[in-house]
């Protein structure tokens, strides 16, 4: 019986570049800014990194293929470099080999960086592009808000929820999510906005309005982990250690069988409760201080709530409306803005994610800080909700 | 089961969208003052992802509803507008309706009685044959033909079994008089002066064939009760009446008001009409103009009661939406160039080796069941979907083109690039199982719900203009639209 990752890993260092629209930067300039600032913070010479995996996902619009870009951006002395794409987990799956290459054994100190350039494309949205052969022959002609939008549809009609009042929570989430941005210096939008703004953007797919949507940027995040052992060596005190790293992958049979409704994420609820297990969590709602998740849009993170068990199936809009994921409410989420205000560079969106966490559980988080957060929760979901990559992480204080 | 030989069946298919002629004429009137006289009726058009072939296939399936299965031989796909020239258009026809690879097609082409030609042809060659006949009509902008023109198809079936009207005689003539024509490569057609093609052509040629189509079957012009005479010029059909001696009472409305003249398609679509109508003993002629004149005569038989029913050309008429955006039409059929934007750049390729492996699954909508299980699913896998089996080369072959689905979720989105924004699509629900997520076709805006019952329609999925070649893939459509 494998007996999970809980605490085996530790986070040496984490760096995050500033998000948004960096016209004047090439993705190598947000690796250098992500790796410099992680490089300082876990206070090792680069020489020691040992191994390092490499998130992009639409690397056609930057860097290209493969782990060569990584190497050669940051001239890493001819370690192995592994490159990794997983839709929109493709940042936590950099960090999942990472850890998982320390908790082997096979290597003392590894490296995890995302990056993506999603700027140069000369138009908004994500890039637009082909699905594979055989798949651009009969996929309709779908993008990510059109796919996401249908949960809404799925949603009202199982739990008989007015289109209203959805909405209402919709903008709640998006407006929750701004206040948040407003207070960090890294994210891309830090306007504050009101649920009016929300109710009345312009339609991008029905009924996910603009302000429904996260923004589309250009960042860069990173980590350096290593064993609790040679981080405290190295002068480590109140490790941040992984305690769970799940994913689950759908195998077709929300798309292609008969017993999924479209309401939620059936790779979410496996991956929670691994994930739970992993980490030895009974409440998570009780014991989760505090999430960041794949709220690529409003309905996203609305649904997410319950799939990771946090609100009661058909619940979650009472738990948004009632403030309960607020920053002053009971658990945050997006305590940083999330994907809403520091847009979506897909490589680096997960390791954006665990930045947060990390600073908020060494106390770094500065005008967010939470007072004393024990666990952190992050997710990523990549794909469409019939068909995914689902990905559920938790950090917290070494022991606890 | 008699043995005897003549038409089985009938299908027709008329795009869904009926452009206003008073919507050309306040568009166009300006220019060309004239057209304003011809503002009345609607005409069928084409949506953005439909075509000859497309129709075709439609008219098709509605005439082999409910019908026995039949060994069809020969399939053969009549048109002036095929999409290909170098493809066998007629053999995609066929892939869609799952007609087999023993099968003898043909597109049959080069004129406006083409589908008169084809059926002539498949009854005095015997046999279980489709004849297919659609047309998609581009015309010049404040053209008169853009005021007569329309889109659609139409299908008859012949063969032995108990025929629902049986050829009583046929007779076509063939005289180079050209009324109008197409060049290699061009667009539009070319047409001489109305009076003249009414006088020299129509007044002279269809009288002719006529004539010698009674002469050599012995029988009168008196004893027909249905005229099919597919001619917009004004007065021509009665008059051809009246010469020839047919009853006043048999000439047959032309559609022309409802959904303008499909060309090809047309004298079939009026056939399709007149035996909706017909009873036992009746007798339906019909003629076909276009470089000469098709002239058929079919006596209806008591099997018309037994016909299975089915939506045919008054439920095509009945199954409209008005269109009054002129510029949606010009768009449609590429007459301007619109701003597509960048999303409309990206270019999928063409792979045909993939298309070919799976040319079931694309063309024809063949996924699979589940010899253990019993599970339908699309696409087929190797292994079966249902989690509880999962096995391996478990399943047989399962079109799912004429199973009824419902919503499961949509979205209308503006965001993807869509020739016809917002993009409608969602998850189906296939009612005996099995899921897609389908683009929708002819949606009507803000009346798409959760439970709506849906059914598949063969639909152009994208035209890869690089390399001129068009993907067809099948769309769900509101069941109550169709």
């Amino acid at each position: 019986m494998a007996s999970g990752i809980r605490d085996k890993v530790a986070i040496l260092g984490m760096g995050c570049s500033k998000f948004g629209e960096r016209w004047d930067r090439n993705a190598e300039d947000l690796m250098v800014e992500a790796f410099e600032e992680g490089l300082k913070d876990a206070g090792i010479e680069r020489d020691q990194i040992e191994a390092a995996w490499f998130g992009t996902a639409i690397e056609e619009q930057h860097v290209g293929k493969s782990g060569i870009p990584l190497a050669m951006t940051l001239r890493l002395p001819y370690i192995p470099v592994t490159r990794v794409e997983n839709y929109c987990a493709t940042g936590t799956e950099a960090f999942r080999g990472a850890v998982y290459a320390v908790a082997s054994g096979a290597v003392d100190i590894a490296l995890a960086l995302g990056v993506e350039k999603l700027k140069d494309t000369g138009y908004g949205g994500l890039p637009q592009r082909g699905r594979g052969g055989l798949n651009n022959l009969f996929w309709a002609n779908i993008s990510a808000p059109g796919s996401f939008a249908q949960l809404a549809a799925a949603y009202r009609a199982k739990h008989r929820v007015d289109a209203k009042d959805l909405k209402r929570a919709m903008a709640h989430i998006s407006v929750k999510s701004h206040d948040n941005g407003a207070k960090n210096p890294k994210a891309h939008l830090r306007n504050r906005i009101t649920e009016d703004d929300v109710m009345k953007a312009p339609m991008i797919a029905d009924p996910l309005g603009l302000y429904d949507c996260c923004g589309v940027s250009d960042g860069s995040a990173c980590a350096i982990v290593t064993t609790p052992e040679i981080a405290r060596g190295l002068g480590k005190k109140d490790l941040v250690a992984v305690k769970a790293l799940q994913l689950a992958v759908s195998n077709g049979q929300e798309v292609q069988f008969d017993d999924w409704d479209g309401s939620y994420f059936a790779t979410t609820r496996v991956a929670a409760k691994r994930a739970y297990r992993e980490a030895g969590i009974d409440d998570p709602r009780k014991r989760i201080s505090m999430f960041d998740v794949h709220d690529c849009f409003s309905i996203t993170e609305l649904v997410t709530m319950e799939d990771l068990g946090i609100s009661e199936e058909g619940k979650a809009i009472n738990d948004v409306l009632d403030g309960f994921y607020d920053a002053s409410g009971r658990v945050p989420c997006q305590i940083d803005g999330g994907l809403k205000c520091f847009g979506h560079p897909i490589g680096a969106s997960g390791l954006r994610m665990l930045y947060e966490m990390y600073l908020q559980l060494s106390g770094r988080a500065g005008e967010r800080q939470r007072p004393a957060p024990v666990l952190g929760m992050t997710h990523n979901l990549g794909g469409f909700p019939s068909q995914n990559v689902s990905s559920v992480t938790i950090v917290g204080s070494y022991g606890a | 089961m008699s043995d005897a030989f003549g038409i089985l069946s009938y299908g027709a298919y008329l795009p869904r969208r009926r452009l206003q002629r008073k919507t050309i004429a306040a568009a166009n009137g300006w220019f060309n003052p004239g057209l304003r006289s011809l503002a009345k009726g609607e005409r069928a058009m084409a949506n953005w992802d439909e075509d000859t072939v497309t129709m075709a296939v439609e008219a098709a399936r509605n005439c082999l509803a409910g019908m026995p299965p039949a060994a069809i031989g020969q399939l053969m796909l009549a048109s002036t507008t095929h999409p290909y020239d170098d493809r066998q258009n007629a053999g995609i026809v066929a892939t869609a309706l799952h007609l087999g690879s023993a099968l003898r097609v043909l597109d049959v082409t080069g004129s406006l009685r083409a589908g008169t030609s084809a059926l002539a042809t498949a009854l005095a060659v015997g046999g279980n044959a489709l004849v297919a006949a659609g047309e998609h009509r581009l015309a010049k902008a404040a053209s008169p033909q853009e005021m007569h023109y329309g889109d659609g198809a139409a299908a008859v079936l012949v063969g032995r079994g108990e025929p629902i009207a049986r050829l009583v005689a046929a007779h076509s003539e063939t005289v180079d008089f050209v009324h109008q024509y197409r060049g290699h490569d061009r667009a539009h057609d070319y047409a001489w002066e109305e009076r003249w093609i009414r006088d020299e052509g129509y007044m002279k040629i269809v009288p002719a064939a006529l004539g010698a189509l009674f002469a050599a079957s012995g029988t009168t012009a008196s004893s027909v009760t249905h005229f099919c005479m597919p001619c917009t010029l004004p007065r021509v059909a009665a008059g051809l009446a009246k010469r020839v001696g047919l009853p006043e009472t048999a000439l047959r409305d032309n559609l022309a008001a409802a959904c303008g003249d499909s060309g090809v398609a047309h004298p079939l679509l009026m056939l399709a009409h007149a035996l909706e109508d017909a009873k036992p003993g009746d007798r339906v002629l019909v003629a076909a103009f276009g470089q000469g004149c098709d002239a058929l005569l079919f006596e209806v038989t008591e099997a018309i009661r037994k016909l299975p029913p089915r939506a045919g050309v008054k439920g095509a008429l009945a199954r409209r939406k008005e269109e009054t955006n002129y510029e949606r039409f010009l768009a449609f059929n590429d007459h301007i160039t619109l701003e597509r934007g960048m999303r409309a750049e990206t270019d999928l390729g063409t792979p045909l080796s993939t298309l070919y492996r799976n040319r079931d699954m694309i063309t024809g909508l063949v996924g699979g069941r589940c010899r253990d299980c019993g599970t339908l699913q699309f696409p087929r896998g190797r292994y079966c979907v249902n989690p509880k089996c999962n096995a391996l080369d478990s399943q047989d072959d399962q079109p799912f083109s004429d199973l009824g689905a419902k919503v499961m979720s949509y979205t209308a989105d503006v965001l993807t690039y869509s020739p016809d924004p917002p993009a409608y699509y969602g998850m189906i629900q296939f009612d005996d199982g099995g899921r897609m997520m389908a683009d929708f076709a002819d949606v009507d805006e803000g009346k798409v719900e959760v439970g709506m019952p849906m059914r598949m329609m063969f639909r152009i999925k994208e035209n890869d203009a690089a390399r001129g070649f068009v993907r067809y893939f099948w769309k769900a459509t509101p069941a109550a639209n169709s």
